[in-house]
Formats: structure tokens, C-alpha cells, sequence
């Protein structure tokens, strides 16, 4: 890769330890990829959730931590993905002490070095979203995604140390998502069947996704007939993300830089694929369950937004949780603190609901709480989260908001 | 016994020797896997209940969420982690994973689908500078 003044200097360790550190691990990153040079970000934003870092990554990040402050500080603004613990419920989750402390251990190395706890996965709603054209350094592919996607900003997939790097050094290699050649479609699909929940939104995404199926295409969709707003493109591109790995999408006539499929495509070029209803019903007939006990209904990942509070909200107003059952909505702290205020949280959980902000569910040592708590079967409006937590030893399935609180209330399933 | 090279892109990490374990999938460290134990954990994952530890696993891509990069890391330091990933087409993150643990990690490879390449129980040879991987089988 190509180095000026400044990056070699940082790589010789002029710049002190981290920025040597962050340079090597960027320049062997750079090299995987085949990029010839360095890009400026205008910002960074890093998961590293402690069930991710184990000790491992936190003492890695005390490392940094306990540098010369003009050597650990991060060079641009840089912001944090949801922790793995809200230190307000995380004994009633069954979370231990040893994860409480982790994350204190975590969070006071990241302070240490200039970064702002934001917290949030949804950061392109509540924090600073960025400006078509922005390049950036981001973490979480849901946040990544939609930044490209849906306003139009440059960014990879970076996991928490590329962030890091990134942050520290004001840079990131210039591969994939920063060339202008890698944002055209390759795959065209046409939907015949109208997504209306969010939770249909979040199905599309997952079945794009899962057709798509990799980093390097490029999926452009049409026929899309109603006017998708933030939240609809939230749960799309985090499904789309999560099931197929997939960092960008068009929609003609929505997205940014497809004002026009041939703006995206040259005609005729890509086979278009159909999207049918029945695509859609086979995809939530994966997630079965329906008169099954019902553990857990959650609402996260991605974290919700206000709008999202206010509807479990308005369905949850004088209705009781089932004894057996726990409900989970979690926000960013943001959203939290406007929910409180608004007196949205008041009535989440005067139902019995638990409001959990600074987190997300997959992200806060999801098997361990399931065991502790006795959690097998889950439920959730997004389509992300049935994907991932499987994994974790959940039987999950996916239906629309109404129906998870309906299950909430019943303590079975209800579709 | 049959012997045989496969030539890649320029991966990261150590050269390494091992046991291949394969499978024509997707890879998430967060998705796919039970770390504690060192097992495949995800029921619909093809190598579900089989150890990962210290094989060199093949897969066609990666998919999913950006944990994995500080994942290998950890399942590093614990010495539960595989000793080399090969895929067809890797995304971002499992590179910058690989990157951080010193794991070997490949792609892109010349000679077609390494999932129908490379069979579970060969023995693999993995030089991630030279981007050349040896198989050796029975």
C-alpha cells in the first residue's frame, strides 16, 4: 500500500504504540483486499460487546487504554455500538457480576481513550447521521448498511479492531465500499407481494439476503409500491445484513443512487429474480412455534426507535404480561431518555415489561441469560435477531409487533 | 496417498498444518458457534455438534455481523479456536479477525469451489504469505 508522511510515521511508531498497531493492522487488512491506498473517515463507530471481547479483547483494550494520553486518544469522533449490559436490570436478566465488571473494565478503556459511549446501533437515527458521500468507519452491519444504502455514505463492514484502528488513526484502507466501482447492482430483484409490518420489512431483507449471500453483490430491488420510511429500511437492511452478510442495497426510486435502475445497472445486463408472496410466507414458516409456551418476546436488534416505543407502547396500555413470560424492548439511551421523559417506559412497563437501553439482546451473553433464566423459546418482530439467536439455544419465530405482544399477554404463541 | 496445490489471494495469519473439516456453508463466529464448548451449535449449520478446535475449516462465504473479529481473538487466547479458515469469498470482518488472533485466513481461490476442493479428513497445509495451500489425502 501506498503510505504519505503521516501513515508512515504513524507505522514506524512516531506516533506512539496504538497508532503503530492500528497502521500494521490496517496495512495487513489493506493487503487481504487489494487496496492501494488509505482513505480519511470522518468518523468511526465500534462493537465490542465483552461476550465478543472475553478477557482476551478487554485487556487488549487496556493496553491502548494505558498508553500516554497523546498517544491512545482517537483522532476523529468515534462512537459505540450497544453494550452487553444495562447496569440498571442486568442482575434481574441473571447477568453475573464477573459480566458487569468486564463491561465496567471495557467502557473505562474506551473512555480512556476519547470515545463517546453512544451506545446505539441506531446511531444514523439519534446521533449524527452521515452525509451522502462520507466516508466512514462503522461498525454493526445494520448501521452499516443503511448508511450506505439509505443515505448514501461509504463504509465496509469494520469489526471492532478495524474500527479501532480506524479511530486512531483517522483512516481505513480504501477497498470494496470506498470505490465507486463496487456500488453498481449485481443482482435485481422485483417484488410481486407488498411488505407492510416491519417485521415483513425485516422478512425481505432476509430473503434478499439469503438469495444475494455475499459481501461482494450488490442486490437492486423493484417494485416496492408504498413509501418506506426509516424504520421499514432499519429492519430491511439489518435482516439483509445479518442473513447474507450483504453491506449495500439500491431500491430504484428510493435510495439514493438509484434515482433510476440504469443509474445502478446497465439494462438488460442482470436476470431479474421474483420476490413472491409466497416467498414471504415460506420464509416466517421457518420460525414455527405457534400455541408453544412463549419464554421471551423481544424487541431489539436493531435497537427501537421512539416511534417503535410508542407502538409497544400503545398496545401494551392497561394489559398485563403473562406471569410466565418476559418482555424485553430495548432502545439506545437516547431513545431511553426521551421515552422516560414522554412517559412511554411508564406505561411499557406497567405491563410488567422491562425497558433496557445501552444494549442488545444477541449482544449480552444471550446464552448464558437464556440458561439462567430458563429461556427457550423466543419471540420478535425482527427478522435479525430469529436469525442470530438460534445459535444461542433458542427455538425463535417471527412474527409481526401485534402478534408478540398478543403472545406476551397470552404466554403462547398467537399468530 | 494423493497430493495437491491449491493457489489463493494473499491471506493473513501464520502457516499452519491441519485437519480439514468442510463443509459447503456460511461462517459466523456469533451465528455458528457454541465458543465455550468448541463446537458448531447452530442446528441448521451443516458441521452442527462437530468440534472446529484446531481444524482447518473450508466454507463457501462468511455472513453475518462484525463480533467475529473480536471472536477468533478470544477463542485464541483460550486455545479453543480452528487453526486456519478457507473460503471461497471472505468479507471484511473474518479478514480483520484473522488479522488480529494472527489466525490464517484465506481466499479467492484459482483453481475453482475450495468447498468440492478440499474434502473433511485431508490433510491441509496453509501459507497464507505465498497464498498457496498443500493437500494431502489418503
Amino acid at each position: 500500500m501506498r503510505l504519505n508522511n503521516e501513515e508512515q510515521a504513524m507505522l514506524n511508531g512516531e506516533m506512539g504504540e496504538p497508532r503503530r498497531w492500528a497502521m500494521d493492522h490496517m496495512i495487513r487488512v489493506g493487503r487481504f483486499f487489494d487496496a492501494e491506498n488509505f482513505v480519511p473517515v470522518a468518523q468511526a463507530h465500534i462493537m465490542a460487546d465483552t461476550e465478543s471481547l472475553g478477557e482476551a479483547g478487554v485487556k487488549f483494550l487496556e493496553q491502548i487504554a494505558a498508553c500516554p494520553q497523546d498517544q491512545r486518544r482517537v483522532r476523529i469522533p468515534m462512537i459505540t455500538d450497544p453494550r452487553g449490559i444495562d447496569f440498571c436490570h442486568y442482575k434481574r436478566l441473571k447477568q453475573t457480576d464477573l459480566m458487569a465488571s468486564l463491561e465496567q473494565r471495557t467502557i473505562d478503556a474506551f473512555e480512556a481513550m476519547g470515545i463517546l459511549m453512544t451506545n446505539t446501533c441506531i446511531n444514523y437515527q439519534t446521533i449524527m447521521p452521515p452525509v451522502r458521500g462520507e466516508h466512514l468507519a462503522f461498525g454493526d452491519t445494520g448501521v452499516v448498511i443503511y448508511c450506505n444504502s439509505v443515505l448514501g455514505a461509504y463504509s465496509n463492514f469494520e469489526g471492532g479492531p478495524s474500527a479501532l484502528a480506524a479511530g486512531l488513526t483517522g483512516r481505513t484502507p480504501r477497498y470494496a465500499l470506498h470505490l465507486d466501482q463496487n456500488r453498481k447492482a449485481t443482482k435485481r430483484y422485483r417484488i410481486t407481494h407488498q411488505p407492510k409490518s416491519l417485521s415483513d420489512w425485516g422478512a425481505l431483507g432476509g430473503i434478499v439476503g439469503t438469495r444475494a449471500g455475499s459481501y461482494w453483490e450488490v442486490p437492486v430491488i423493484e417494485g416496492i409500491e408504498s413509501q418506506p420510511g426509516s424504520d421499514e429500511m432499519k429492519h430491511m437492511g439489518a435482516a439483509m445484513a445479518s442473513y447474507g452478510s450483504i453491506p449495500l442495497f439500491h431500491i430504484v426510486g428510493v435510495t439514493p443512487e438509484a434515482h433510476t435502475l440504469e443509474a445502478v445497472s446497465r439494462p438488460g445486463l442482470l436476470e431479474t429474480d421474483t420476490i413472491s408472496k409466497q416467498d414471504f410466507d415460506s420464509f416466517f414458516a421457518r420460525y414455527g412455534g405457534k400455541g408453544d409456551k412463549v419464554d421471551v418476546v423481544v424487541f431489539s436488534a436493531p435497537q427501537l426507535s421512539i416511534i417503535e416505543m410508542q407502538s409497544i407502547a400503545d398496545l401494551l396500555d392497561g394489559k398485563k404480561i403473562h406471569k410466565d413470560t418476559s418482555l424485553l424492548a430495548v432502545t439506545s439511551p437516547v431513545v431511553a431518555a426521551d421515552a422516560r421523559r414522554m412517559g412511554i417506559t411508564e406505561r411499557i412497563e406497567s405491563s410488567g415489561a422491562i425497558v433496557l437501553e445501552g444494549m442488545c439482546f444477541y449482544q449480552s451473553y444471550a446464552r448464558e441469560m437464556g440458561e439462567a433464566n430458563g429461556w427457550k423459546r423466543l419471540m420478535s418482530n425482527s427478522a435479525k435477531l430469529v436469525n442470530i439467536i438460534g445459535g444461542y439455544g433458542y427455538q425463535p419465530t417471527l412474527s409481526n409487533m401485534e402478534d408478540c405482544v398478543a403472545s406476551a399477554i397470552a404466554g403462547k404463541i398467537v399468530l | 496417498m494423493k497430493s495437491f496445490e491449491l493457489h489463493c489471494h494473499v491471506g493473513v495469519g501464520p502457516s499452519v498444518t491441519g485437519e480439514a473439516l468442510v463443509a459447503d456453508d456460511n461462517f459466523s463466529a456469533r451465528y455458528d458457534l457454541d465458543r465455550i464448548k468448541g463446537i458448531f451449535s447452530r442446528p441448521q449449520h451443516k458441521l452442527f455438534g462437530q468440534s472446529y478446535v484446531d481444524k482447518i475449516l473450508v466454507f463457501n462465504t462468511a455472513k453475518g455481523g462484525v463480533a467475529s473479529a473480536w471472536m477468533l481473538h478470544e477463542m485464541v487466547s483460550r486455545k479453543l479456536a480452528p487453526r486456519a479458515i478457507l473460503f471461497n469469498n471472505v468479507n471484511p470482518i473474518l479478514a480483520q479477525g484473522g488479522a488480529l488472533a494472527d489466525m490464517a485466513l484465506c481466499d479467492r481461490f484459482a483453481e475453482g469451489d475450495v468447498t468440492q476442493l478440499i474434502q473433511t479428513g485431508d490433510r491441509v497445509s496453509v501459507n497464507p504469505e505465498l497464498g498457496l495451500v498443500t493437500v494431502e489425502r489418503d
